[in-house]
This record gives C-alpha cells, structure tokens and sequence, in this order.
C-alpha cells in the first residue's frame, strides 16, 4: 500500500510539467490541478463564512436587547438554523478540504490528488447544494427553521414547505463530502513519496487520513438519516412519527451517530495543523509525534460510542446514561495527552510570535476551555442543568470558533507565502488575530454565564436576567464579525503584492512543501522527491 | 436561605449572574455540588497547564536569546499524563453515578403529574384527581413587541401555574401532543424532553414555599422561547385547599355546556380564548402567517358552513401544524372560538355554534 508512483505516470508528469493553468474562467471549471481545486474550496469556503457569519450577526443584533425588535421568532428560527448549518457545512468543513488539497500531496511528495476529475466534481457540487439551500429563505413559508439538527418531527410535519430543498441540499453535500474523503484517502494511502512511510507523514497527513474515514463512515448515515425524512414527508412512511409506529428519538440517534463523530471532523485537521505550525515557531520537534497519532486515533474511536450525551435528557435507561457517560469523560484522556504535547513542544523552545503563531497557541488555549467545559457537559446530573442553554452554545462556539476556525486562520497565515509567493502584512495579521481574540472572547465567554443562569438556547427574546451579558456578548460578535473583512483585505494584498517569500519562510519549519519554491509552481513533485535528501536536510541543525 | 437566593437572583443587580443556583431541592444540590467539583477540578488543571505555557511563551523566546532544546519525547511522562487524568475521571465518575442513580429512582411518589407539552403552552393533569388546565404565556405583547416596559417576570409568567405540595415526592411523567419539547425547572434540576409518543419520568421533593420558574429547552418552533414553566410551591394544607377549589371549578366548568347561551356571552368568552389558543398563529388579528399558518379573516373555512369549521378545530388538519382541539379545550371555548372566528375580524356569518352543537359532533363522530 506505501507509496507506489506508477512509472508510466511519472514519466508522463516529467514530459510535460511546463504546461501552466488554463487561461480564463474555464480554467476553474474544468480543472483537475489540486491546486486550483484547494484554491476554489478555500475562497467558497471564505465565502461561506461571511454569509454565515452575517446571520450570527442579525441572530446578535436581536439579542442585543430584550424584547422583539430587528426579526420576528420565524425569521429568528431560521438564521439560528441557517447558520449552523452554513458553518459547518459551508465553511468549516470546506476550509479544511480545501486545505488538504492544497497541501496533502506538497507534503507526501505526490504531484496530485489521486482522482483529479472526482476532485472537480466534489467541489462544484458545493455551490449546487449551498444555492440549493440559501434560496429556501426566498420561499414561501421560508427556509429551514428547526435548527441545525433538524429533530424530528418539527423537521418533518411541522415543517415548511422547503425542507424537500433542505434535504436535496443535505444529499448534495453529503455527496461532495465523501468523494473528497475518499480523495484524501487514496491519496495519502497511494502516492506518498518512496521513503515516506506512514509514521513520517506529517501529522496535517495523518489527521486528514482519519478525518477521511470519519467522513466516510458518518456522511452516509446523515444521508440515511435525510432520505428517511423525505420518505415520512412525502411517502407517507413513518420512521420519526410516533402516530405511526415510528420514534421521534430514532432521528436523534440516528443524528448523533452522524452528529458526534462530525464534531471531530472539524477539530481534527486544525489538531494537524496546529501540530505543524507550533514546532516551526517553536524551532523545536513536535513532543510526542507517536503519541500524537494514537491520540488523533482513540479520539476518532471514542467519536463514535459517545452519541448519546447529546441526548441526556431523552429518557435514555439509567445503564445507558452512565455508558455515554463515562465513554464522553474518557476523551479527556487522549485530548489532554495533545494539549500537553503542544505545551510540551513550546517548552524551552525558541519562540517567535508571528500570526499564524498567534493563532495557534490561542488555538491550544481556547480550545482546552471549550474542552473544560465539555467535561462538565459530560456529567450527565450536570448536563441536566446545561443542556440546550447558552452553556452549550458557548461550549461548542468555544471548540468551532477558536478550534476549527483559528486553526484554518493559522493554517493560511502559515501558507500563504507558499500559495502567493508573498508575505502578508505581519502587522496588520497581527492585528486580525488581537481583534478576533479579544472579540471571539467578549461574545462567547459570557454565554457560559447566562447559561448557567438559565437561558435556553435558540429563543429570540429573553427574561431581564440575562440582559447585560447579551449586549456583552453582541458586541464582542459585532468586533469578530467586523474583523473578518480585514482578513479578507489582508489575503487579497498579500495575492496582489508584497515582500516575496523564500521557498522556506519560516526558519523553523518542516515539510516537503517548503522544498518547492514559492509561491509553488503549478505542478510539484511531478517527479518523487528524494526522501534522503530531506532526512539529511532534517538533521541539519536548524538555528544555524 | 434557597427562597432568599431566589430573590437576590431575581433583583436588579442579578443580571451579572456568573454561576448556576444551587436549586431548592436535594437533588439540585447536589447536582450543584457535581457542577462545582467538576469546575474546579478544570480550574486547577487549567492553572497549572496554561501557566506553564505562559511561563514559557515569556521566557523561551528568540528575543530573549533561548536556544531551543531538541527533545521531542519521553514514555514516563507520557504515561504519567495520560493515567493521571483518568484517575481524575474516575475520582469524578464516583459521585456522578450516584446522583444519576438517586435522579432516576422514580419510585414511591406520592403525588402524579402528567405533563405535556403542546405548541406553545403547557397542560398539567394530577392523575387520579380530575384537575386538569393549560398553562399560558401571560406576558402582554405590547412588551413583548416594546410599547410597554416590562415586567419583573417578563417571559416567565403564566396564567395558571403548576401547583404543588412542599415535602412530597412528586412524579412527572412528561410527554407531548405534537413536537418535541422539554420541561425546565432550574431550581429543581429537573429538564426532561416531553416527546410525543413517549412518557418519560422525572421526581423532585421541594422543601419551601415559593414560585420556581423555567422555560421550554427543546426548539418546538415559533413561539419556542415564548413556552415557560412555572411552578409554585405551597404548603400540604394550602396546596389541599387549593386542590379542592379546582375539583369545584372544574364542576362548574361542565355546567357551563348545558348552559343557554348569547352570541354576545359567546363572542366575550370566544375572544378571551381565541387569543390565549388560536393568536400566536392565526394571530390576533386573524390574519395569520400563510402560508404556514392561514388567515381567517375571509377564509373559506370561517366563513363556509359550520360542519367543516367544527370539524377542522376539533380534528386538526393532519400533516399540518393545525392540532386537534377536541381534547384540548372544553366544549364550551371550542364553541365560543368557533363563534368568534365567524363573526370577527369582518367575517359576519351571524351564526352561533354553541357547546350542545359540539357535544352533538363529537357523538355523531363516536
């Protein structure tokens, strides 16, 4: 299974590698270079985000005070859902295909992605399924408003009308999402470089590899999960109708068993990244790489026995209540050996703090808050009092917000000079990353309290109670939402011009993709690099 | 003391509130009691993890000419860090499964209620006792919507809350007549997803006196943060008088559908119910919200022959939003909504539907 180049392949790569991208727009229709593809993920994906994101901001704008004021409850049910399902399906986990098209085959030495045209096709799927689902909102009766879990039946009889779009749009996705899983995984397990075994991958590699067949084990099971609604909505079946004979609790299972192990799916290639970028700005080897990998596998196990805690208060029997109970507390373990390892790395290295270091070492820190507040969701007495409030809200914006989505700001800090061949403006990164910690920070870190304090989630007016926190948290939103248009102005000057950048711009960094010049050149690695060459490169003493 | 924290947290000054109240029952306690231990234990484990990489962040930097060490692994610390934690969770485990276990033992209650959620209200029924009503949002929408200042329990109080007795076990046993929704009581650790098809179980045992109130924790649809749950504590004695007070009500009620009524009677009472029932989706002026919910004001139904309309308020429209208010409501609203809606708004049909003629459909319908 290791690295296998099929010789006629690479002799047809070295004949002509000159060839560049296609001219104009259907260069980015047709094409099947990882790069172009890793590219159009990552700008849909940007895209995405903003979209999303100015739902969070009406969603904040009408909570910023008690009483009704900017939305009505149904419009307010549908942005609560509609962002959900954007971020997570729209632009966290785009962001990270698009990121593992860009730099999987850079980092194992492959000159692409092993089924280029499946590649496109994964891609332009996107913009179908997401068109698909934005103009539900133009509808009659508008668009999903059941939130992003969509529970049964308010997804089904008592929905509007558009959930059939809903459903197509899920289908979609859902198929986008298994062939670029599948992508990544032939790729990894196919066209690493002669010499580049599976304990030498870096460990961006190996988290895609198991993100991969996360992918593929859950997706179906949402679109299982999909069609069996389209079945109780159109086909008179009764899956999720008690009425009938059929179990609302059913769809929460059924949900779960897809919904726990897709939270991985957007942590584990920002752990990757992450795992990366701190020993390059640490100038030191990543503590405990093996550990790293076992860690990375036991959390993609444990994902799937631990569904049930999303659902404490069913009325699930007392064995099964302790069963998820103690399956959830043991992903400490694993998680908690990672968190040390990232500390242990930075420890007595030589550290500098350029953006992407920024990002990840508040990756490292928020992350384990929202990990700490995890722990305590995962007692279930406890869950009794947290469930469905603000305490989770702020638990899971905690993990996605400076998880997955610093962990993607780290991640294009950290490659932009390779995909650009210019530096981006370090002051003004720096700037993006204060404005975003100190916004994300001030709009979610207050959601813990009015949780605590008894506000449920997912409701568009609220008791004088928890008021003064909700204006805090809505104005930290606004701050968040306001900087992410300076990332967009900072990405586009740094396409448009700087400082060139080296083939290696960080003195501490590791990896393949820092042998190729910058910005890469359209086709790497036509020809397998030479490992010896790298492990000679790797004993060099870095700080020389 | 617990009535006492209930009212510095309902003051004013409360709105800074960082941390959960420790609840009025043994169980919230030590569901309080769980939460805090857990937090700490995260606290010291947070001081001691983020302060070593702070402590690093400040000294092991190029500017300050550290020169990176190369090690990059060691088993006995790797071990120590993954068994010292799970011995944390196991010292965690411990009381956790107690608490559950305590939570779960349903038996032995002394008083049974049925709880179940509709959209967006809640119906309360103490089994084996004949009382039963609705439970409704009483907040005025001219708060809601910012033409009036609002009130201390804004959003959090009901036209009839549940009432119990203090010092007994009182057993929930919560389900629900169309979607998904979930009971709330903070102060009594209780949270129980009401689903339909299903009744699950719950307990608690209120010690004091007093008004405890929650909300609806499972999005049920529009008007989700518009369902709250009140409960009010009385003494055995008092919560025996009032008991008896509703049998009595709840007699009276029944006369009422033998009663000879005026359209004008009609008309009062049909609007009153009308507004607490039908307003959140037809809307008070029954112009609804097409096309999820449909306007009456000139609709086919209303205004059409009244077979169909007594036959869409009784039944529902299935597959729709629209519930079957048979059993909901007494003969005597269904008929006064039914009045109502045909002659308001514009709609001027003229005609009464009194609680003999739904009495005499739903025989005809047996």
């Amino acid at each position: 299974m290791s690295a296998v180049i099929d010789p006629h392949h690479a002799g047809h790569g070295l004949t002509d590698h000159h060839h560049g991208p296609a001219k104009g727009l259907m260069r980015w229709v047709l094409t099947t270079n990882h790069k172009d593809i890793g590219t159009m993920y990552l700008w849909f994906s940007f895209a995405m985000f903003l979209l999303g994101g100015s739902m969070a901001m009406v969603i904040r704008a009408e909570l910023f005070q008690p009483g009704l004021q900017i939305v009505q409850p149904e419009f307010f049910n549908q942005m609560t859902t509609m962002h959900g399902l954007i971020m997570v399906f729209g632009a966290v986990m785009p962001a990270f295909v698009g990121l593992a098209n860009w730099m999987v085959p850079m980092m194992i030495g492959a000159p692409d992605m092993a089924l280029p045209r499946m590649n496109n096709f994964s891609f332009w799927l996107l913009p179908a399924s997401f068109g698909l689902l934005v103009s539900t909102l133009f509808m009659e009766g508008g668009g999903p408003n059941f939130g992003w879990t969509f529970y049964a039946p308010l997804s089904t009889t008592y929905a509007p009308e558009s959930v059939t779009f809903f459903i197509f749009a899920i289908h979609l996705l859902g198929i986008s999402s298994i062939m670029g899983a599948i992508n990544v995984v032939a790729t990894i397990l196919n066209l690493r470089a002669p010499g580049m075994t599976l304990m030498k991958m870096p460990l961006f590699v190996w988290t895609w590899l198991i993100t991969g067949f996360l992918l593929i084990a859950v997706m179906p099971v949402l679109a299982g999960c999909v069609t069996m609604m389209l079945m109780d909505i159109h086909f008179g079946t009764s899956f999720f109708s008690a009425a009938g004979g059929g179990d609302p609790v059913l769809f929460q299972h059924v949900f779960w068993f897809f919904g726990h192990p897709e939270v991985y799916i957007m942590i584990l290639p920002a752990f990757g990244a992450v795992s990366s970028i701190i020993p390059a700005f640490a100038r030191k080897p990543l503590f405990g790489y093996t550990s790293m990998v076992y860690a990375t596998a036991s959390i993609a196990f444990l994902s799937f026995i631990v569904w049930a805690h999303h659902m404490f208060t069913v009325g699930i029997p007392l064995t099964g209540e302790l069963f998820f109970m103690y399956a959830t507390m043991l992903i400490a373990v694993p998680t908690g050996v990672k968190v040390f390892n990232w500390a242990s790395t930075m420890w007595q290295g030589s550290m500098t703090f350029e953006t992407p270091m920024l990002f990840s070492v508040a990756f490292v820190i928020l992350f384990t808050i929202g990990g700490f507040s995890g722990l305590m969701l995962a007692i279930a007495p406890a869950d009794f009092q947290y469930h469905d409030t603000y305490f989770v809200v702020a638990h899971f914006h905690y993990v996605l917000v400076p998880g997955a989505i610093f962990g993607i700001f780290a991640s294009a800090y950290y490659w932009l000079p390779k995909w650009t061949g210019h530096m981006y403006d370090e002051t003004l990164g720096k700037l993006h990353f204060w404005m975003s910690f100190v916004g994300m920070n001030l709009a979610f870190f207050p959601m813990h309290f009015v949780g605590l304090a008894g506000m449920p989630r997912r409701i568009p007016d609220y008791n004088m109670m928890f008021a003064n926190f909700n204006m805090v948290s809505s104005i930290g939103a606004f701050m968040f939402g306001a900087t992410q248009l300076l990332f967009l102005f900072i990405v586009i000057k740094c396409i448009r011009g700087g400082t060139p950048a080296a083939a290696k711009p960080w003195d501490g960094a590791e990896g393949l993709e820092w042998t190729v010049p910058s910005p890469a050149p359209y086709h790497t690695f036509s020809t397998p690099p030479d490992m010896a060459t790298l492990e000679a490169h790797r004993t060099d003493p870095r700080h020389d | 003391m617990s009535l006492a924290l209930w009212l510095v947290f309902s003051s004013a000054h409360a709105s800074w509130t960082v941390n959960m109240a420790p609840g009025v029952t043994e169980v919230s306690r030590s569901v309080f009691d769980l939460h805090m231990t857990i937090f700490w234990i995260c606290v010291v484990i947070g001081v001691l993890v983020f302060g070593a990489m702070f402590w690093s962040m400040l000294v092991h930097r190029r500017s300050r000419g550290q020169q990176p060490a190369n090690f990059h692994e060691s088993t006995t610390v790797e071990i120590l860090w993954t068994v010292v934690p799970l011995a944390i969770l196991v010292v965690m485990a411990v009381p956790a499964t107690k608490t559950l276990i305590d939570i779960y033992d349903t038996t032995e209650s002394e008083l049974d209620i049925q709880v179940t959620g509709y959209q967006w209200k809640w119906h309360y029924k103490y089994l084996g006792q004949d009382v039963e009503f609705f439970s409704n949002l009483t907040t005025p929408r001219a708060q809601i919507n910012n033409r009036e200042a609002k009130g201390e329990h804004y959003l959090l109080e009901v036209d009839e809350p549940l009432v119990v007795p203090v010092g007994t076990k009182v057993r929930f046993l919560i389900t629900a007549a169309d979607v998904i929704h979930s009971w709330w009581v903070p102060a009594l650790a209780v949270k129980k997803d009401a689903i339909p098809g299903f009744v699950n179980e719950s307990w608690t045992r209120i010690e004091e006196p007093g008004i405890y109130r929650g909300q609806c924790t499972e999005l049920c649809g529009k008007d989700h943060g518009f369902m709250p749950v009140v409960v009010e504590a009385k003494s055995k004695e008092d919560f025996a008088a009032w008991l008896a007070e509703r049998k009595t009500a709840a007699a009276a009620e029944k006369e009422l559908t033998s009663k000879e009524w005026t359209l004008d009677e009609l008309m009062a009472r049909g609007e009153k119910s009308y507004l607490t029932n039908c307003g959140a989706c037809h809307q008070p002026t029954g112009e609804g919200l097409p096309p999820m919910f449909p306007a009456l004001k000139g609709s086919a139904i209303a205004t059409g022959p009244a077979e169909g309309h007594i036959d869409i308020v009784i039944n529902g429209k299935p597959g729709t939003s629209m519930a079957a208010f048979g059993k909901q409501l007494s003969e005597v609203d269904i008929a006064a909504i039914i009045t109502y809606e045909r002659n308001a708004w514009g709609n001027s049909v003229g005609d009464m539907v009194t609680p003999q003629d739904i009495l005499a459909f739903k025989k005809a319908q047996e």
